[in-house]
């Protein structure tokens, strides 16, 4: 057990997995990069690093470099996964997603159901979400919400480094296209991550932290803004659960619903638009299926339903805070 | 065709006769209101799916297209279980749940029926690399139509087929309409082959109602492919018979246009070169098309009765591990 960074996490699941099964191979633009330049392959390993140093040890046959092509990507990781590879396609930010999402909703998503069972497509797309880089409107999204509602895709959003491995080595291992969403803003937080392989389930909630008074459910990226909140509330004598779903497909109600009965209140956070979220998604379930549970109306917290804005000022202002959070929580404690 | 065994044009001339005598089933079911939902018939372009498939096996993959009946009897697929599966039936090949438009049979190397234009080029990339990694010497080809040709995912699969040299074959069938619109309206290049060529590889056009034309260009094609040079393009030329969908009524299409593509008849091509060579006779190819009355008959009348998927069906598949 050494502490690693939730990106080299990220990096030591791909690793074992491609020294653990040959079929695993990495497909991407400048998953390796550096093709065709004066420096030779190899030196770059995704915008970030992710997968960094994985082209030396594996070889151009398994960390593929492509072209800014990302319908070719994802198609060929269709192609390659019903065929008997397990490939790993970088999507480098999920705002691109909109140039190949044919291949992903109407094709990986659907064969299994639409063939009779018969077909398999075991891929995972990685993919990176977040604002607060500054990056403006089209590198700044948290689109989970656009997979979540897409039958046949599993979704994954680990919020620390231990998940982000366990879930990316199950992710692999898993038969069926997963949507891996890796938050930017949490590449470079440690925790302590074991050496060896491990898969985490999907579907299974985490309890980041207990807590009798109001249940905080935070996907993703603002997972950050929610423990921030927590301790500032437990300075006020206010005692937050904080319940991570890790997966949005599938969702853990249970823990959910668990949790609501013993506090009666529910806040959940989610930096996406208000509208279709995986926020009013749980606030709809938690009504349908807790109701008897809630004693106070379930506050959201979320993005406004604008673009991801590029001032610092209105990027700061678009994005769920501890201080929003704070104030969702003690409305909801305050209502009898 | 001299280089052809008598079972390979026997087999060639079956494949053909049975795209042709289906699909004329499948217009009459259609009417009598059997098939639910929409049909594309591929009636006019038997030679092309035939030729192209001729030399593939079961361990070499297609992907295929909305118009994708023929793709599938090229490939060998099972008549019966593709009318069960056009019926919505639950023997069929994909359980009732795919229909006209998906059938899919991963026994035949058949990935899929597309219905989204320009949607099996980057697959056909993808299950061709799998073929280059593995060494296995097999090929994956992606049949679009001409429509197809203009579809971004079309020239990103031909570009990437290229820079990762994977054995991918791109089969362009030209049948001169996407939908209802001409294709000399629609493709802006003067030739689809040239524009393919332009991505840096192979390209070639080819008569589409000439079964032997198209199978000595797939042999080039394969030649390379197998080889390990690299990814080919073959359009080819057909005579589109009907409309886009069964039952469309084409007010754009004159009575002459109509009479002159029934007038390129692969099937007539076919009989009056074999015969005229005297590698088979008449009364064989008779024969061949009246087994295959008698299957395709049997397989409605089967398809007909059977039970539609219990409702059961409807929540499992959509996941192959637990969800």
């Amino acid at each position: 057990m050494t502490k690693k960074t939730y990106l080299a996490a990220i990096n030591e699941a791909l690793r074992q997995e491609m020294t653990r099964d040959e079929s695993v191979i990495l497909i991407g633009e400048d998953v390796a990069g550096g093709q065709a330049s004066s420096g030779g392959p190899g030196k770059v390993g995704g915008v970030f690093g992710v997968t960094s140093g994985l082209y030396d040890e594996f070889g151009a046959e398994r960390v593929i470099d492509t072209p800014i092509s990302e319908s070719a990507i994802i198609g060929t990781a269709n192609g390659a996964a019903l065929t008997g590879l397990r490939p790993v396609a970088e999507i480098m930010f999920v705002d691109f997603i909109g140039v190949c999402m044919d291949q992903v909703y109407n094709q990986a998503a659907k064969f299994r159901y639409m063939f009779g069972g018969k077909a398999k497509t075991p891929w995972v797309l990685r993919s990176m979400i977040g604002a607060g880089l500054r990056a403006g409107a089209q590198h700044s999204q948290t689109l989970h919400p656009v997979f979540t509602m897409i039958p046949g895709l599993k979704v994954v959003m680990p919020t620390n480094a231990y998940d982000a491995k366990g879930l990316m080595i199950q992710a692999i291992r898993d038969d069926d296209p997963v949507v891996f969403l890796e938050s930017k803003l949490l590449y470079q937080t440690e925790e302590d991550v074991p050496d060896e392989a491990y898969a985490i389930p999907f579907g299974e909630a985490e309890y980041v932290r207990e807590g009798d008074d109001v249940t905080v459910v935070a996907v993703g990226p603002a997972m950050l803004h929610a423990k921030a909140a927590a301790e500032r509330l437990a300075s006020e004598g206010i005692d937050c659960e904080i319940i991570d779903p890790r997966t949005t497909s599938p969702l853990d109600e249970q823990t959910i619903l668990e949790s609501i009965e013993r506090t009666g209140r529910l806040v959940v956070v989610d930096e996406s638009p208000p509208r279709c979220s995986l926020a009013a998604d749980i606030a709809a379930t938690v009504a349908d299926k807790g109701f008897k549970s809630l004693r106070a109306p379930v506050k959201t917290v979320t993005c406004p339903h604008t673009p991801v804005p590029f001032a610092p000022t209105l990027e700061d202002a678009f994005l769920p805070n501890a201080s929003r959070i704070v104030d969702a929580v003690k409305h909801v404690k305050a209502y009898v | 065709m001299h280089e052809m065994s008598e079972y390979d044009l026997k087999r060639a001339f079956r494949r053909m006769s049975a795209i042709r005598q289906f699909e004329e089933r499948v217009e009459k079911e259609f009417a009598l209101g059997n098939i639910p939902g929409f049909a594309h018939v591929y009636l006019g372009q038997e030679a092309s799916g035939v030729g192209i498939c001729h030399d593939l096996t079961n361990d070499d993959w297609i992907g295929s297209t909305h118009r994708g009946h023929g793709h599938c009897l090229a490939k060998g697929c099972d008549i019966t279980g593709m009318m069960f599966e056009i019926m919505g039936k639950a023997g069929g090949l994909c359980r009732g749940k795919g229909g006209s438009m998906h059938i899919a049979d991963f026994d035949r190397g058949m990935l899929g029926a597309n219905a989204i234009v320009g949607g099996s080029p980057p697959i056909a990339v993808g299950a061709a690399l799998t073929q280059k990694l593995r060494r296995t010497g097999h090929v994956a080809v992606a049949f679009g139509g001409d429509g197809s040709s203009n579809q971004g995912t079309t020239f990103e699969a031909m570009n990437m087929a290229v820079v990762l040299k994977v054995p991918a074959i791109f089969v362009i069938e030209d049948n001169g309409y996407g939908e209802h619109t001409g294709v000399d309206y629609a493709v802006g290049a003067e030739s689809i082959a040239d524009r393919a060529a332009a991505f840096g590889m192979p390209a070639e056009t080819v008569d589409g109602a000439d079964f032997f034309a198209v199978h000595a260009a797939m042999a080039r094609a394969l030649d390379g492919a197998r080889g390990g040079s690299g990814p080919a393009t073959i359009v080819t030329e057909c005579p589109r018979y009907l409309g886009h969908f069964v039952g469309d009524p084409q007010p754009y299409r004159t009575e002459k246009e109509l009479a002159d593509a029934r007038a390129r008849d692969a099937l007539k091509n076919f009989r009056a070169r074999v015969t005229e060579a005297q590698r088979l006779k008449d009364a064989d190819l008779d024969g061949i098309e009246a087994e295959l009355a008698a299957e395709i008959d049997q397989a409605v009348t089967a398809a007909v009765q059977a039970p539609f998927p219990d409702i059961d069906e409807l929540e499992t598949d959509v996941y192959a591990s637990a969800y």
